[in-house]
């Protein structure tokens, strides 16, 4: 861990101001189906087509709880080492707007069905624990769509009803990058235990950003601002140095932060405050008279603490214990189950430490440059694993290795038979190099007597000579040792 | 609890009724008569007692994760206040 120190405060002409984050992230339930309905949720149908009656609000229409939503949301609140609260209520969160035909929205307020938890980041400056005030189960709204008509809004009701899990977080959060870190490793966990996809792109992860700020060393919190709907890490993090900066700016003014819902634009970069919504906090919830209390059996909870799969945290101890990764390997190497899996079939069978180091570095680059998923890697774990003991037992050197590996990609061909077929293999054979040195040594008898007059540079033209000789393919470090011994004879 | 004209007027905002000026008077009136009514249950000590969400003593009962709905589009559609084969179509709601 390095001792780099934690530093992100805003500089004002008054001082330095600490900057208060809380986040409520939105987290779409993987699910078939929808919370209180039979429609499917399947992302990028055609609109409106999978919609029921229940979600467009008919009337005389009554909602039944999906049994697996309240499984996975339970999954999600162990996985975030949260209390499992066996009784829970469902409200009605009441507000008007065109994409939620109820007129209100199913959600829990005060009993909600995950209680306290916490996460634990890995930040340059060591561990922080982030506090989890409650995980609720709740109805997604539809999508309205304001660029089709120039006087016109047109809705979809696709996403009208899909289970969305709402994560609370204390504010514990002092920087855009805690952000990050924090939703990716949320992010990871649920992809972890296959509660949510985390696809940002497709808005299964979206967030509503709290920030306040305050001089650093008071212990009161400042007046915050929620800013609303905010669906990517880089525009979260852009949102809140706006939004810090300005309060900043508002206090120095000798001014009062007012407590408001704003919205970030992202073609301005800049948050502004949404007038709608200024009656926003007036939910008038209470609980909704067409559902009964959800009360978990508490075998149902243990039972799926014991299907539960090994988690982020977990397996990152157990490679820097058993496979003698860093910290820092082991961070990058857990952070998807896809890759810590490939990790984990490669390292069984070749060098651990190697494995890691190629596979975060040419097979990393690679993915990376060709926009591939680990699952889509042209490169099968066994043949990695194949190339990486190559290396390992100096069958071909580091250099080779990266063109054996570039032809593994294009071909997706064993190593071995690249090796073979290409006569690809180091030269290791100490009596063969002897021979060819010697041979070299006496071609350039001139070389020799200046190197022996003090002349050292040219070691360096000796060796190039081997390489030239021998394709390459000598070993480094046979070639340099055997040259050293020759030389000085 | 005591309502006044204002709060009247905010909650009726709220709900989206429309409410006359000359109407708020009487509406204030017999509201406050009813929760006056309502505020005699403060008589019994609940310190102890639960919040009641539902007068059933049961759980909630619950479905499979089964996709069996859905995939009626022209019908839900019927209802949309502008006609259009694949959206509601409502007028300009945006920030």
């Amino acid at each position: 861990m390095s001792t780099e120190k934690f530093n992100y405060f805003i500089n004002g002409e008054k001082g330095k101001y600490e900057v208060i984050i809380g986040l409520e992230v939105h987290a779409q339930v993987l699910s078939s189906s929808k919370l209180f309905s039979g429609s499917s949720t399947k992302f990028g149908a055609k609109p409106n087509n999978q919609v029921s009656l229940i979600d467009s609000a008919f009337p005389g229409m009554l909602p039944v709880i999906n049994e697996e939503c309240v499984k996975q949301a339970v999954r999600t609140g162990l996985g975030l080492n949260a209390k499992i609260n066996n009784f829970s209520v469902f409200d009605r969160k009441n507000y008007f707007y065109a994409d939620l035909p109820q007129g209100y929205q199913i959600s829990q307020y005060k009993n909600p069905i995950v209680g306290e938890g916490k996460v634990f980041l890995d930040m340059p400056y060591g561990s922080k624990e982030i506090g989890i005030e409650r995980l609720h189960l709740e109805q997604d709204a539809g999508k309205s769509i304001h660029d089709m008509d120039p006087s016109n809004t047109y809705v979809d009701l696709n996403r009208s009803g899909i289970a969305l899990m709402e994560i609370v977080s204390k504010p514990d959060l002092r920087s855009p990058d805690e952000v990050n870190a924090y939703i990716k490793k949320l992010r990871t966990i649920m992809r972890y235990l296959g509660t949510c996809d985390g696809n940002m792109q497709e808005g299964s992860l979206r967030a509503d950003v709290n920030v306040s700020v305050r001089k650093l060393g008071d212990k009161k919190f400042g007046t915050r601002c929620e800013i609303k709907n905010v669906n990517s890490i880089k525009f979260m993090q852009m949102a809140i140095e706006y939004e810090a900066s300005r309060q900043v700016e508002v206090l120095e003014e000798g001014k009062r932060i007012d407590q408001e819902t704003r919205l970030f634009d992202t073609k301005k970069n800049e948050t502004r405050s949404m007038r709608s919504k200024e009656d926003a906090h007036d939910y008038r919830y209470f609980p909704d008279p067409d559902l009964l209390p959800l009360k978990i059996e508490q075998k149902l909870v243990d039972d799926l603490k014991k299907s539960l799969p090994e988690l982020p945290d977990n397996k990152k101890e157990r490679f820097i214990k058993d496979y003698g990764l860093t910290s820092y390997e082991a961070n990058v190497l857990v952070s998807e189950k896809e890759i810590s899996d490939y990790y984990e079939e490669v390292a069984k069978l070749s060098d651990k430490k190697l494995a890691a180091t190629w596979m975060m570095g040419d097979l990393f680059a690679m993915l990376n440059d060709k926009g591939f998923n680990i699952t889509k890697s042209p490169i099968s774990a066994k043949h990695f694993a194949e190339l990486v003991k190559s290396i390992k037992s100096g069958e071909i050197s580091g250099r080779i290795a990266k063109e054996v590996f570039e032809i593994m990609v294009e071909s997706g061909d064993n190593p071995k038979k690249i090796i073979e077929s290409k006569g690809m293999k180091q030269q290791s054979d100490p009596k063969e190099l002897e021979k060819m040195i010697n041979e070299i040594l006496t071609k350039n008898k001139d070389k020799v007597d200046q190197y022996k007059a003090g002349k050292e540079k040219l070691f360096g033209f000796f060796v190039g000579q081997v390489m030239k000789l021998s394709g390459g393919k000598a070993n480094p470090q046979l070639t340099n040792e055997i040259l050293k011994k020759l030389l000085k004879g | 609890m005591s309502l006044d004209k204002e709060k009247i007027k905010h909650i009726a905002k709220l709900a989206r009724i429309s409410v006359d000026e000359a109407n708020v008077e009487s509406l204030t009136k017999d509201l406050n008569s009813i929760f006056k009514f309502i505020e005699q249950l403060e008589e019994l000590n609940t310190d102890k007692v639960e919040p009641l969400s539902s007068l059933l003593n049961q759980s909630l009962r619950s479905r499979k994760d089964q996709i069996n709905d859905g995939g009626i589009r022209e019908k839900i559609l019927k209802n949309s206040p502008k006609e259009n084969e694949e959206f509601f179509v409502v007028p300009k709601v945006v920030e």
